[in-house]
C-alpha cells in the first residue's frame, strides 16, 4: 500500500510541477510541451491508480510477476511503435528530398520549412525508429541471452514509455522552433535533462538484469548494449552542458563556444554514430544473425578483440567532422588517424555476421530474412570502409559539405540499421504473438527488394551528386578564376535529387508493405502462399531458467 | 559449462559457452585482418610523425614536413596569384577607356570579373545578372547612375548608399504619401500620370490633375520629361523598365513610401584589378556605354529605349 501511494504520489508531484511550469511559461512551445509532460504525468497517475489490485495492496502484498516467463509486453509494444515511427521518418525523408528538388514544397509556413522538418526526420529515423528498437530488442535480448526475467520492471515501463514521451517533446519541439542548433542533439535543455533520467534508468533495468542472469558468461551481444547505454550517457552528459536563459523558457545557451564547441559537438556526433548506430546495432546483429541462421557466431575471439578495439578507437575519431577548418592541426590529423585504424575494428563485426552463415550460405537463397541480414551486413561493410577513407584529408577536402556525406550516412542507416531492423522485427512478431509465421514471407521478400533497390538508387544519386558538387566548388579555369558560382552547382544537382527522392519512394514503399505484414501478423493471419525457409523455435525452451519450473 | 563440440559443417571447435542456444566457434583471428590492422597503425604512426599531430604544452608538434593546412592555403593563393600576376599588372597598368578597347586584355578582364561576380555579386544579381525586383538588371541599357566603364567603375568602388564610403552614389526620393506631402488622392493622380509617360495609362482627366503635382514636385530629380536624371539616379520613367514593379498598385506604393536600395561599396573588400574586371564584366553584359556618348543626350522612342 504504501508503495502505491508513494508512486501516485510522485506521479501527482510531477504533474503538479508541469501545471505550474505551464502556468509561469515565457514562450508558447514551453507552454506546450510543460502541457505535454503535465497530460503524461496524469497518464502515469490514472494507470498506476487503476493497474493496481487493490486487494493485494490491502493486504501488504506485491503482484508477483512470473519468473518463469520473460517480460515481452513492452517488447511488443516496441515492435510496433518501432514500425510506426520507421514509416513517420521515411515519409518526412522522402518530404525533404522533395523539397531539395522542389523549394516551392517548404509551403511558406515556418512549420514546413526544410529547416525544421530535417531534424524531424534525422531525429524520427535515429532516435525514434532506431532508439524504439534498440531499447525493445535489448529487452529482448538481454533476457534470453542471460536466462532471467527483466530487473526491475516497473523501472523498465517508465524507460520505455519515458523515451517514447522523449521523442514526442523533441518532434514538436522541432516543429515549433525550438532547437539547440547541435546536430542530432537539437532538443533543449528541459527535454535532455528529462532523455538523462530516463537513460540512468535503463543503464539500472540493463545492469540489474545481467546481474541476476543464470548463464557463467554475458553474451557479446550484452557488452554491446552496455557500451552503448553507457557511451551515449557520457555523451549526451558532456554535449548538452547548457544555462537555460530562464527556467520557464526553452531557450539556452551551450556553455562550449567556438572551436571547442565545435569539437564537442562532433565528438558527440560521431559517436552517436559509433555507439548508437554501430554499438547498439551490432549487439541486435549478434543475437538475431545466429539465431535465424541457426549457426555459432563465427569466432569469439573476434568479438572480443574487434569490440575492445572498436569502442577504444572511435571514440577519438570525432575530429574528422572538422577537417580544414578553426580546429587546430594536430586534432585534425589525430581524427585522420583514429578513423583509419578503426576500419578493420569495425569489420571484425561484418567478418563476424557474414562467416557466421559457414555451413548455411544455402538459406540466403532460402530465408528472406536471412538475406536481409546478409545485405544489411554487407553496407555495414561498405560504409565502414567509405568512412575512414572520407576521414582521409585530401578525400575530405573533396567530399566535405556535400552530398556524399549525406549518400554516406544513408547506406549506413538505410542499409545497415534499416536492414537489420526489419530482419529483428521479421524474427520477432511471429515468436511474441505466438504464430507460425509471419503473415507473408513472400512479401518480406518483396521489402526486402524495394529497399536494396531504394538504397542503390539513394547511394548512388548521392556519391554523383557529391563528387560534382565538390568539383564544381573547386573547378577553376584555365586563368585560373572560379568558374562556377554556388546557385549553379545547385542546379546541376536537380537530377540527382529526383533519383534520390525516387530511391526514398521504394524504400518508403518496402516499410509500408512491412507495416501491412506485422499488422496482418499481429492480427492471426496467414496468407496463403508457397512457404519460404524459416528458423526453428521452440516456445517451451524459451522462457527463463528458474530453480524450479513454472509448470 | 564447457560443453565443447566439434561443429561438423566447418569442422572447427565451439568454445563451449551457450546462450539461447547460439554457440561460439573457437576460429583464430583472420590472419589478414590482423596484418591489415597492423598496416594501418604503422601508418598512423608514420603519418602522425611527418604531419602535425600531438598536443604539447602552447601548440601541438609540427611534424617532419612541416605542412600546415594554414600553410597549404596561402602556397595555393600564392601560386594562383603567380599564375594570374601577367594578366593583373598589365590590367591595373592600363586605364578603363583603354581596357574596353584592347582586344587581348578586355577578355581576361572579362573572365576574372565573371568569377569575381559569381562570388560576390549573384546573391543580389542573380547568377545570370538580370536582378530581380529591387536588384537592377545589369544586361540591359538602362542605367540608373551611368553606363560607362568609368561610372560602373566608381559604383563598384563606392556602392550606392553604402554608410560607411564617404563617396558613396547617394540621393533620397521623399516618401510623399507616408510624410504627408501629398494627399492620397494626389498620390493616385500622380500615379496615373507617371503610367501616362509610358503608355500604360490613358490620359484622362487623372493623369491631367497628375502632371501638376509632378510637375511641382518629381521634375527637380525625375526631369520635365520624365526621363531620369543620372546625377540623382533617378530613373527614367517612360520606359518599360521598373525597379520597383510598374503595376498601378507598385508603383503608387513607391511614391507612398519612397524605395532606396543600398549596394555596398567594393573597394575595401577587393582589390583594386579585382574591382577593375568586375567593372569590364558588367559593362560586357550587353549595356555597357561608350564614354564618348557622356553627354546625356536621350535617344528618343519606346520601350526599353536608351535613357
Amino acid at each position: 500500500m504504501e508503495s502505491l501511494v508513494a508512486r501516485a504520489g510522485w506521479w501527482l508531484a510531477a504533474l503538479l510541477v508541469a501545471v505550474f511550469m505551464f502556468a509561469n511559461a515565457q514562450d508558447a512551445p514551453f507552454a506546450v510541451h510543460m502541457a505535454v509532460f503535465a497530460l503524461a504525468a496524469l497518464a502515469g497517475l490514472v494507470l498506476s491508480l487503476r493497474n493496481t489490485d487493490y486487494k493485494l495492496a490491502a493486504a501488504g502484498k506485491k503482484p508477483a510477476a512470473d519468473q518463469g516467463r520473460y517480460d515481452d509486453d513492452l517488447i511488443r509494444a516496441g515492435v510496433i511503435l518501432t514500425t510506426f515511427w520507421g514509416c513517420v521518418g521515411f515519409l518526412v525523408g522522402l518530404y525533404i528530398a522533395l523539397q531539395l528538388a522542389f523549394p516551392a514544397l517548404n509551403l511558406g509556413f515556418e512549420y514546413t520549412t526544410f529547416g525544421r522538418l530535417r531534424p524531424l526526420h534525422t531525429s524520427a529515423v535515429i532516435f525514434a525508429f532506431g532508439g524504439t528498437a534498440l531499447i525493445a530488442t535489448s529487452f529482448y535480448i538481454v533476457q534470453r541471452t542471460c536466462r532471467a526475467r527483466l530487473a526491475l520492471p516497473g523501472v523498465a515501463k517508465f524507460v520505455f514509455w519515458g523515451y517514447q514521451l522523449f521523442i514526442v517533446l523533441a518532434a514538436t519541439g522541432y516543429v515549433l522552433g525550438v532547437s539547440q542548433g547541435k546536430e542530432y542533439a537539437e532538443p533543449e535543455w528541459y527535454v535532455d535533462l528529462w532523455l538523462t533520467i530516463v537513460w540512468v534508468a535503463y543503464l539500472a533495468v540493463f545492469v540489474g538484469t545481467i546481474m541476476k542472469r543464470k548463464e557463467p558468461h554475458i553474451y557479446v551481444a550484452n557488452w554491446f548494449f552496455l557500451s552503448f547505454i553507457l557511451t551515449v550517457a557520457m555523451l549526451h552528459l558532456v554535449n548538452n552542458v547548457n544555462l537555460p536563459v530562464s527556467l520557464f523558457g526553452s531557450l539556452s545557451y551551450p556553455l562550449w563556444a567556438g572551436v571547442q564547441g565545435a569539437l564537442v559537438q562532433w565528438w558527440y556526433g560521431h559517436n552517436a554514430v559509433g555507439f548508437f548506430l554501430t554499438a547498439g546495432f551490432l549487439a541486435m546483429m549478434y543475437y538475431f544473425v545466429p539465431k535465424q541462421a541457426e549457426r555459432p557466431i563465427f569466432s569469439y575471439r573476434l568479438s572480443i578483440v574487434h569490440f575492445w578495439a572498436l569502442i577504444f578507437l572511435y571514440i577519438w575519431a570525432g575530429p574528422h567532422h572538422l577537417h580544414y577548418t578553426a580546429l587546430p592541426d594536430w586534432a585534425q590529423t589525430l581524427g585522420m588517424v583514429f578513423s583509419i585504424m578503426l576500419w578493420m575494428p569495425s569489420w571484425g563485426g561484418m567478418i563476424n555476421g557474414l562467416m557466421t552463415l559457414n555451413g548455411a550460405w544455402d538459406k540466403v537463397r532460402t530465408d528472406p530474412i536471412i538475406r536481409m541480414m546478409v545485405m544489411s551486413i554487407a553496407f555495414y561493410g561498405m560504409s565502414t570502409f567509405e568512412g575512414p577513407m572520407m576521414s582521409i584529408k585530401s578525400v575530405n577536402s573533396l567530399s566535405h559539405y556535400t552530398d556524399w556525406t549525406i549518400g554516406h550516412v544513408h547506406s549506413g542507416a538505410l542499409g545497415w540499421n534499416g536492414m537489420i531492423t526489419f530482419s529483428a522485427i521479421y524474427f520477432l512478431v511471429p515468436r511474441l504473438w505466438g504464430r507460425e509465421r509471419m503473415y507473408s514471407q513472400r512479401m518480406i521478400n518483396w521489402h526486402f527488394w524495394l529497399a536494396t533497390i531504394g538504397i542503390v538508387f539513394y547511394a548512388a544519386s548521392m556519391w554523383v551528386a557529391g563528387i560534382t558538387q565538390g568539383l564544381m566548388w573547386r573547378e577553376y579555369g584555365a586563368d585560373n578564376y572560379l568558374v562556377n558560382s554556388f546557385a549553379e552547382t545547385v542546379a546541376a544537382l536537380h537530377p540527382m535529387y529526383l533519383a534520390r527522392a525516387f530511391g526514398g519512394i521504394l524504400y518508403l514503399s518496402g516499410a509500408l508493405i512491412m507495416a501491412y505484414n506485422v499488422w496482418m501478423t499481429v492480427a492471426g493471419k496467414l496468407r496463403q502462399e508457397l512457404p519460404m525457409r524459416q528458423a526453428e523455435y521452440n516456445p517451451d525452451a524459451d522462457r527463463p531458467l528458474v530453480a524450479t519450473p513454472a509448470e | 559449462m564447457a560443453n565443447k563440440r566439434i561443429d561438423e559443417p566447418t569442422g572447427i571447435e565451439t568454445v563451449g559457452h551457450e546462450w539461447d542456444g547460439i554457440e561460439e566457434l573457437n576460429n583464430p583471428l583472420p590472419r589478414w585482418w590482423v596484418w591489415t590492422t597492423y598496416m594501418t597503425i604503422i601508418f598512423s604512426i608514420g603519418y602522425m610523425i611527418v604531419y602535425p599531430a600531438l598536443p604539447m604544452l602552447k601548440s601541438g608538434t609540427e611534424g617532419l614536413w612541416g605542412w600546415s593546412s594554414r600553410g597549404q592555403l596561402a602556397e595555393e593563393m600564392k601560386a594562383g596569384a603567380a599564375l594570374r600576376k601577367e594578366a593583373s599588372d598589365a590590367i591595373a597598368a592600363t586605364p578603363l577607356e583603354a581596357l574596353i578597347k584592347d582586344e587581348k586584355l578586355m577578355p581576361l578582364a572579362i573572365a576574372g570579373g565573371a568569377a569575381a561576380f559569381k562570388q560576390n555579386c549573384v546573391q543580389c544579381h542573380g547568377s545570370g545578372a538580370a536582378g530581380s525586383e529591387g536588384y537592377p538588371n545589369l544586361k540591359d541599357e538602362d542605367w540608373l547612375w551611368g553606363g560607362t566603364i568609368t561610372d560602373i567603375h566608381t559604383t563598384l568602388e563606392h556602392g550606392i548608399r553604402a554608410s560607411d564610403y564617404p563617396q558613396t552614389r547617394t540621393s533620397l526620393m521623399p516618401s510623399f504619401g507616408k510624410d504627408g506631402i501629398l494627399t492620397p488622392a494626389q498620390v493616385s493622380d500622380t500615379t496615373a500620370y507617371v503610367l501616362s509617360l509610358s503608355g500604360k495609362h490613358p490620359n484622362d482627366a487623372a493623369a491631367q490633375r497628375g502632371a501638376a503635382s509632378f510637375a511641382a514636385n518629381c521634375v527637380a530629380c525625375h526631369g520635365a520629361d520624365g526621363k531620369g536624371l543620372r546625377q540623382f539616379g533617378a530613373p527614367n520613367l517612360t520606359d518599360a523598365v521598373w525597379l520597383y514593379g510598374g503595376t498601378p498598385d507598385k508603383v503608387s506604393a513607391s511614391i507612398h513610401k519612397a524605395h532606396a536600395g543600398v549596394m555596398p561599396g567594393w573597394s575595401k573588400k577587393l582589390d583594386a584589378v579585382t574591382i577593375k574586371m568586375l567593372a569590364a564584366y558588367v559593362y560586357s553584359l550587353g549595356g555597357g556605354e561608350e564614354s564618348a556618348a557622356a553627354p546625356t543626350t536621350p535617344a528618343s522612342g519606346t520601350g526599353n529605349a536608351k535613357p
